[in-house]
C-alpha cells in the first residue's frame, strides 16, 4: 500500500480538480461504489437465476436454442422415477445429516466451552474438515469405502473380528447412501461447531450462577438457559446448513455420482447428470428450479429465526 | 472478536476437597474422552490420506502382511509421479490464478459496496444490503445450468477467465456483509475529522476507513481465497480441455481413470491439492474463527 507516500498536506488542497469533485458528489459516489458488485451479481447472478426459471419452461439443448413448451418439462419431472428418488434422497439427506451434524456439532460445542490446556490450538484444528477442498476430502472417503481395502472394513474384520465379510459401503443403494450421509456429517461438525461455541461465548455466566444458586441441574442449565438462548444462532446457522445440505454436489459427484443404479441422486447431481453431461439444458434447470420451493421455506425459517432474536434480547434491530 | 470468559461447567468445580478425584474421572469421561474421539474422527480421513500418499504400492494393497496404519518404507513415487507425469503443477497454477483473481475482484467490489452502505449511507441502503445478503442464499446449484449458457454467450467457456468472473457471485455477499459489520466498529467521528480538515470522501476511505479495516479484510479475502480454491461445480460445468482446470475438478476427471484406481497418486493428490489451503489457514487460524463467527453473529 501506498498510502504513507503521499504528503498529508494534499488534504488541505484548495481547488480540487472537476474529477475529484465529481467523485466527492455524494450521489455520484454511491453509483460508482455500488456499480462493481451490483453488476456482477446482476450480470451472474440475477440475470441466470432468471434465464434459468425461463430454460425450464423451454426445451433447449447444447447447441439448440429451444422453444417455449409451458410446463411440460416439470409434467415429465412428475411422472419420472429418478426425479422422485432424487427429491426422497434430497429430503433424506438433508434431515439426517442435518440432524447428525447438529447433534454432534452441538455437543462438540458444548465440550470446547470447557477450560483444558491447548484449547485454541484444538479448535484449529477442529475446523480443518471445513477448510480443506471438499472433492478431496470426499476422495479420501471414497478409499476409506473401498470395497476390497476398506480399512473400517480391515478394523471390523480383522482387527476387532466383529464381522466376517467386509462392508459393501457403495455397492448397494442403502449402504450406498448412509455412506455419503456420514461423509457429510463430517464435513459439517467443524462448521455447526465453531458457530455455535461462538454463540455459547457469549451467554454470561451470570446466569447459570443465578440457576445454580435456585438449585438448577446440570440438564435443567442446559434446557432453560442454553438451549434457548442458543435459540437465534441455531436458527441462522441451521439455515444455511440445510440450503446447502440440500443442494450439495461435490460430495455424491465424488464418491458415487449417483449410483449404485441411480439410488444416491441429489437433485443437484441429476440436473448435473441431465443438464450438462446429457445436454438436455431445459431439463436439467427444471429440475433445479424445483428445488426453489425447499429453499424458499429454509429461507423463510431463518426469517422468523432472525426475528426472533429481537424480542429475545430485548435489543432494537440494527 | 473478544472472547468472554469463564462460561458454564467449570463453576461445577467447586465441590469438597474429598470429591476431587471424582470430579477429575468424571471429568475425564465427560470432556476428555469425547472430545479426543472427535478429534480422531475428525482427522483419521487426513491421516488417512497422507499415509496412503507415501505408501508404496505393495503395502498399499496389503493389509495381511502390513500393518496398515503405518509405513514400512515410505516412498515419494506417488508424488513423482504426480508432479512429473501428470499436468499437477499446471493445474495447481491455474487453481491459484483463479483463487487470487476472484478474490481480488470479489474484495475490490465487497469494500467499496460495503463502504457505500454502511458509511455514505443513502435511503434505501439497508435494503440494498439485505438484497446483497440475500444472493448469498442462492446456492451455485441451481444456477450453474444457465450460467453456462451465459458464459458461452460471452465466450469466455473453457476460460479460467470464467470462473475469475463467476466465483465473486458467492464470494461478494459474504464479503460484504462480513466488511459492514467491521466499518461499523470504526468510530464515525474519525471520518467527521477528516471531513472538517477537508478530505473527499475516497481520501477517507482509502486513508482511514481501510487502513482501520484491515483486520476485516484480511478476512474477508483468505475466505475468499479459500471458498474459491475448494470451488468445484462451476469449474466442473465450465471447463473443458485438461490444461485449464482446477485441481479439485482435474483430481476427479482427469486422475481418476480405468478401473484400476491409482490410490497412491490419488491421495498424494489430494494431499498436495489440500496442502495450501492448509497451510494459508494455520497461518491466519484466528482470522478465520473471527470471520466464520463474526458471519453467523452479525
Amino acid at each position: 500500500m501506498s498510502v504513507t507516500t503521499i504528503a498529508p498536506q494534499r488534504f488541505a488542497q484548495r481547488r480540487p480538480g472537476w474529477l475529484a469533485r465529481l467523485f466527492d458528489y455524494k450521489p455520484f459516489l454511491i453509483i460508482a461504489c455500488l456499480t462493481p458488485a451490483i453488476g456482477l451479481l446482476l450480470v451472474f447472478l440475477t440475470y441466470p437465476l432468471g434465464l434459468g426459471i425461463w430454460l425450464a419452461f423451454t426445451d433447449t439443448t447444447i447447441g439448440r436454442r429451444g422453444v417455449f413448451v409451458g410446463l411440460e418439462n416439470f409434467q415429465y419431472l412428475l411422472t419420472d422415477p429418478l426425479w422422485w428418488n432424487a427429491v426422497f434422497y434430497s429430503v433424506f439427506y438433508t434431515a439426517v445429516a442435518t440432524f447428525g451434524k447438529f447433534a454432534l456439532g452441538f455437543w462438540l460445542a458444548l465440550l470446547l466451552n470447557n477450560h483444558f490446556p491447548l484449547k485454541s490450538l484444538l479448535r484449529a484444528i477442529v475446523l480443518l474438515p471445513w477448510i480443506v477442498p471438499t472433492v478431496l476430502s470426499a476422495l479420501a472417503f471414497w478409499w476409506i469405502y473401498d470395497p476390497q481395502f476398506s480399512i473400517i472394513s480391515y478394523l471390523l474384520v480383522d482387527v476387532l473380528h466383529v464381522r466376517s465379510t467386509n462392508i459393501d459401503f457403495l455397492g448397494s443403494a442403502w449402504p450406498a447412501r448412509f455412506s455419503l450421509i456420514a461423509a457429510n456429517i463430517w464435513r459439517g461438525i467443524p462448521f455447526v461447531a465453531i458457530s455455535l461455541l461462538a454463540g455459547l461465548q457469549t451467554i454470561s455466566p451470570s446466569l447459570y450462577e443465578a440457576a445454580m444458586l435456585d438449585g438448577a441441574s446440570a440438564w435443567q442449565r442446559f434446557r432453560y438457559i442454553t438451549f434457548p438462548m442458543m435459540m437465534p444462532i441455531l436458527a441462522i446457522v441451521m439455515t444455511f446448513s440445510i440450503i446447502f445440505t440440500f443442494t450439495d454436489f461435490q460430495l455424491v459427484y465424488a464418491i458415487t455420482r449417483g449410483g449404485p443404479v441411480n439410488s444416491t441422486h441429489l437433485l443437484a447431481t441429476l440436473a448435473f447428470q441431465r443438464g450438462i453431461a446429457g445436454g438436455e439444458l431445459g431439463e436439467g434447470a427444471a429440475i433445479a428450479v424445483s428445488m426453489v420451493p425447499f429453499l424458499v421455506f429454509a429461507t423463510l425459517f431463518s426469517y422468523f429465526g432472525l426475528a426472533r432474536r429481537k424480542w429475545q434480547q430485548g435489543e432494537s434491530n440494527d | 472478536m473478544t472472547e468472554t470468559v469463564a462460561p458454564s461447567t467449570n463453576l461445577t468445580s467447586a465441590t469438597p476437597d474429598t470429591m476431587e478425584w471424582d470430579s477429575r474421572a468424571r471429568r475425564m469421561v465427560m470432556i476428555y474422552l469425547p472430545l479426543a474421539c472427535f478429534v480422531v474422527i475428525l482427522l483419521f480421513p487426513f491421516y488417512w490420506m497422507a499415509i496412503t500418499s507415501f505408501k508404496p504400492n505393495a503395502e498399499l494393497l496389503d493389509y495381511k502382511t502390513h500393518n496398515p496404519f503405518w509405513i514400512t518404507s515410505p516412498t515419494l513415487m506417488h508424488i513423482k509421479h504426480l508432479l512429473f507425469e501428470t499436468a499437477y503443477p499446471h493445474w495447481l497454477m491455474t487453481t491459484m490464478w483463479v483463487a487470487i483473481g476472484a478474490t481480488f475482484l470479489s474484495l475490490t467490489a465487497s469494500t467499496l459496496a460495503a463502504y457505500a452502505i454502511e458509511r455514505l449511507r443513502f435511503r434505501g441502503s439497508p435494503y440494498v444490503g439485505l438484497g446483497i445478503y440475500m444472493a448469498y442464499l442462492v446456492p451455485p446449484s441451481i444456477l450453474f445450468i444457465p450460467l453456462a449458457t451465459v458464459v458461452v454467450q460471452f465466450g469466455l467457456f473453457d476460460s479460467p477467465m470464467a470462473l475469475i468472473l463467476v466465483y465473486p457471485t458467492f464470494l461478494v455477499p459474504f464479503c460484504t456483509w462480513l466488511l459492514i459489520g467491521y466499518f461499523k466498529s470504526i468510530p464515525y467521528e474519525l471520518e467527521e475529522c477528516a471531513l472538517v480538515d477537508g478530505a473527499t470522501r475516497l481520501q477517507i476511505l482509502w486513508r482511514i476507513t481501510l487502513p482501520l479495516a484491515v483486520p476485516g479484510l484480511i478476512s474477508a479475502g483468505i475466505f475468499s481465497f479459500t471458498l474459491s480454491w475448494n470451488e468445484f461445480i462451476y469449474a466442473l460445468a465450465f471447463i473443458q480441455s485438461s490444461a485449464n482446470k482446477t485441481v479439485p475438478v482435474a483430481i476427479l476427471t482427469e486422475l481418476v481413470s480405468g478401473d484400476v484406481y491409482q490410490w497412491g497418486a490419488l491421495m498424494a493428490g489430494s494431499l498436495l491439492g489440500s496442502l495450501p489451503v492448509a497451510i494459508f489457514y494455520s497461518l491466519f487460524v484466528d482470522y478465520y474463527v473471527s470471520s466464520l463467527t463474526g458471519a453467523v453473529k452479525e
